[in-house]
C-alpha cells in the first residue's frame, strides 16, 4: 500500500465567471496523520474538500484517496471515507439515534449491524442518554459530536472533518479537539481538516497546508513551519541610548538583530539561552535592561510570513475583494 | 473500528431511508400531519359550499310568471316537476354529475398533488441550503436514488392525501357513478402516480440548482394557479372560453382529472379513459425522463 493516502496533483476547481476556487494544488496525506488546511473563509478550503469526497468534478488535475482516483472511481472512495460538513446536517426532526441509523442506510449497511455501531457511536460521543431525544433539542455541541458520529458509521479509514470548531465554545471545541485526538490514536484513523482558527490547527495538527487564494503556500509541520521563520523573537529596551547590535549578534543563537521604535528585536534559535546571556553581556557594559520579552513565533507569525499578511487581517479582510470572492465562491456551489 | 466497513453493493440502497426521511418530516410531525387531514375539510367545506353552483341554478325560487288562461292544477303540477328536475340535468349536462361537490372534489385531489409535488422542490432547496445534499453525496448512494427519493416520498403523501380526501368528501355528499367499482381506487391511485412523478421530477429538476427558497416558492406562484384554474378542476373545459380552452386542453392536469372522474363519478367512457391514462402516461415519462437527467447531470458536475 502507498505510504500516502491521499495525493493530490495540480487539483484545480474553476467555477462559471472563470473564478478559480483552487488553483493547481499538490499535496499529500499520510496513512494515520492529522493533516489540517488553514486558511482564512473563502482560500478555497471547503472546494478542495468537496472535489477530495467526490461532491465535486475537479476541473483539472486528479487527486487519488487510498489509490482510487477521486473521478474515475468515486464508489470506491466514498465507500472509503467518512464526512463531518461544517454545516449541522442532522435531521431535527429525526432522533439522534435516527439520524445515524439513517447515515448508515446511505452506506447499505445492514440494520443489525447498524443498530450495533450506532450504540457504540452514541457511546464515544457521550450521546447515549440522548439517543432518542429529538434533535431539536440538541445543543450546538451536541450536535456536532452528533455529527461526528454519523461520519464514523462506515468505520472510515480517512475521516474529513471541514471546520469542526466553527461556532462552537471554548469548553466545546476543546472536547472536539479530544474526540479528534481520540480517533487518531486508538483508531488509527487518518484526519483531513479545515480550519481558519490557528490554534486548532497547532493543537491538532501532524502537518499544515497553509492556503490562501486556492494556492498552498506552504506545507510542513507546525514546529517546522515556525522553525522556518527563525525561531524565536526576544524584544529589549534598555536604559541608556546606546547602540547594542553589534554586541548581542555576537551572542550565541542570536540569528538576526533590528531596532525598532527604540527597542531591539532579537532574532534567536533559542531563547531561554540566549536571553539571560544577552542580560549579563549588556550589565557588562554598563547598560541596564528596562523591558525584555520573549515570544515563541505561532502560526499567525508564520501566516505572516507567507502570505503577507495577519491571519485575522486576512479572516476579517471584509474588503470587497473578499467579501465578492466568499460571495461568488456561494453561487458557483450553488 | 477498524474491521470492513460493511457496506451495501446494492445500487438502490439508500432509497427507502431517504423517502422515508422525507416522510417522517410529516407524519411525525403532529401539527404538520393534523394539517394535512384538515385541510381537505376546510376546501370541501368551503369551497364545496361556497361554489354550490347546484343552487345557483335551483328553479325551486322561481316566480312562474302569469299566464292568461291560468294553467289548470294538473299543468301545474307538470311544470313544477319539469323545473324541479332542470337543476338535475343542467347539472348532469354542465358537469357530468348531478352532484358538484363530488366534481370539484376530485379536482381537489389533483390540485393537492399539484401543491404537494411542488413542496417537493421545496425541501431540495432545504436540503442544499443545510448542507444534507452535499452530506449524502459524499456516500455511495446513487445520485439518481437521491432523486427518485424526493418524487417517490411526494408521491407517496399525494397519494394518501388523495384518500383522505375521498373518506371526508363522503359526509359532505360524494357521490360515486355508476360503474364505480373497487377497482377505481386503483385506477385513481395509478393516475395520481403518474401524474405526482412527472410534476415532482419537474419541480425538482427547477429548483435543485437553487439555495434559495424563494425560488422554488416563485415557481409555485406562477404555476399553481393556471395549471389549476386553466385544467377541469372546478370547472368544465368546454364552457370556458374558446383561448382557455386551448390552453386547458394541453394542460396534464386536465386529463389526470378527467381520467380520475371517470373512474369515480361518472359512466366510464373507457376510450376516453385510455386517452387520459395515455396522455398523462406520456406527459409523466418524459417529464420524469428530464427531471432525474437534468437533475443527475447537476449532481454530477
Amino acid at each position: 500500500m502507498s505510504e500516502d493516502i491521499i495525493r493530490a496533483e495540480g487539483l484545480t476547481k474553476v467555477f462559471d465567471h472563470n473564478l478559480v476556487a483552487v488553483d493547481n494544488i499538490n499535496f499529500s496525506v499520510k496513512h494515520g496523520e492529522i493533516f489540517g488546511f488553514l486558511g482564512p473563509n473563502g482560500a478555497g478550503k471547503t472546494t478542495t474538500i468537496n472535489m477530495l469526497i467526490t461532491v465535486l468534478k475537479p476541473t483539472k488535475g486528479h487527486a487519488y484517496i487510498l489509490g482510487y482516483d477521486i473521478a474515475k472511481e468515486n464508489m470506491e472512495v466514498r465507500n472509503s471515507i467518512g464526512v463531518v460538513p461544517q454545516e449541522y446536517t442532522a435531521d431535527e426532526d429525526l432522533t439522534g439515534c435516527e439520524n445515524i441509523l439513517l447515515c448508515a442506510d446511505l452506506y447499505g449497511i445492514p440494520r443489525e449491524i447498524s443498530q450495533k455501531r450506532a450504540t457504540e457511536l452514541l457511546d464515544l460521543v457521550e450521546l447515549t442518554e440522548f439517543r432518542d431525544k429529538r434533535v431539536e433539542t440538541y445543543s450546538g455541541g451536541m450536535r456536532r459530536r452528533l455529527e461526528l458520529a454519523c461520519g464514523l458509521i462506515n468505520r472510515p479509514k480517512l475521516l474529513f472533518l471541514d471546520e469542526p470548531t466553527l461556532g462552537l465554545d471554548v469548553q466545546t471545541r476543546a472536547a472536539t479537539w479530544n474526540y479528534v485526538k481520540t480517533l487518531k490514536k486508538e483508531f488509527g484513523m487518518t484526519l483531513f481538516l479545515t480550519t481558519h482558527y490557528l490554534e486548532e490547527a497547532d493543537a491538532l495538527c501532524d502537518r499544515i497546508a497553509i492556503i490562501d487564494h486556492g494556492k498552498i503556500i506552504v506545507v510542513g509541520t507546525p514546529t517546522e513551519l515556525k522553525d522556518s521563520l527563525g525561531g524565536d523573537i526576544i524584544n529589549l529596551s534598555i536604559q541608556k541610548d546606546a547602540d547594542i547590535t553589534e554586541l548581542v549578534k555576537r551572542i550565541p543563537h542570536v540569528k538576526e538583530v533590528t531596532k525598532e521604535n527604540g527597542s531591539y528585536l532579537i532574532k534567536s534559535e533559542n531563547g531561554e539561552v540566549t536571553a539571560p546571556l544577552i542580560i549579563e553581556a549588556l550589565r557588562k557594559q554598563g547598560q541596564v535592561v528596562t523591558k525584555l520579552s520573549l515570544a515563541k513565533p505561532s502560526l499567525n507569525e508564520v501566516y505572516l510570513q507567507y502570505t503577507g499578511k495577519a491571519m485575522r487581517d486576512a479572516a476579517d479582510e471584509s474588503g470587497e475583494a473578499k467579501f465578492a470572492r466568499r460571495a461568488m465562491l456561494r453561487r458557483a456551489h450553488s | 473500528m477498524s474491521a470492513t466497513n460493511g457496506v451495501s453493493k446494492n445500487k438502490l440502497h439508500g432509497l427507502w431511508a431517504l423517502t422515508n426521511r422525507e416522510l417522517k418530516k410529516w407524519y411525525k410531525a403532529p401539527v404538520v400531519f393534523a394539517l394535512t387531514l384538515i385541510q381537505p375539510i376546510i376546501w370541501l367545506g368551503l369551497l364545496g359550499n361556497a361554489l354550490n353552483l347546484s343552487s345557483l341554478i335551483s328553479a325551486n325560487e322561481f316566480a312562474l310568471p302569469v299566464i292568461d288562461p291560468p294553467l289548470n292544477p294538473q299543468q301545474l303540477m307538470q311544470l313544477g316537476t319539469y323545473f324541479s328536475g332542470l337543476q338535475n340535468q343542467i347539472m348532469q349536462g354542465t358537469f357530468g354529475t348531478t352532484s358538484y361537490i363530488s366534481f370539484m372534489a376530485v379536482g381537489m385531489i389533483a390540485f393537492t398533488a399539484l401543491f404537494t409535488t411542488m413542496f417537493s422542490g421545496m425541501s431540495v432547496v432545504w436540503d442544499r441550503r443545510l448542507g444534507f445534499l452535499n452530506k449524502v453525496l459524499s456516500t455511495p448512494v446513487s445520485r439518481a436514488v437521491i432523486i427518485v427519493s424526493k418524487v417517490l416520498s411526494a408521491t407517496l403523501r399525494s397519494m394518501f392525501q388523495a384518500a383522505v380526501i375521498l373518506v371526508i368528501a363522503i359526509p359532505f355528499g360524494f357521490q360515486v357513478g355508476a360503474s364505480f367499482t373497487p377497482l377505481s381506487i386503483l385506477g385513481v391511485f395509478a393516475m395520481l402516480f403518474l401524474i405526482c412523478m412527472g410534476l415532482s421530477s419537474l419541480f425538482i429538476a427547477v429548483n435543485i440548482r437553487s439555495t434559495r427558497v424563494e425560488t422554488p416558492m416563485a415557481v409555485m406562484n406562477l404555476l399553481n394557479l393556471p395549471l389549476t384554474f386553466a385544467s377541469s378542476a372546478f370547472f368544465p373545459i368546454d364552457k370556458m372560453p374558446g383561448w382557455l380552452q386551448a390552453v386547458a386542453n394541453v394542460n396534464p392536469m386536465s386529463y389526470t382529472i378527467d381520467g380520475m372522474r371517470q373512474l369515480l363519478i361518472f359512466n366510464t367512457d373507457y376510450m376516453k379513459l385510455a386517452f387520459d391514462f395515455a396522455y398523462v402516461g406520456i406527459f409523466a415519462a418524459i417529464l420524469t425522463t428530464i427531471g432525474i437527467v437534468l437533475s443527475w447531470r447537476y449532481l454530477n458536475k
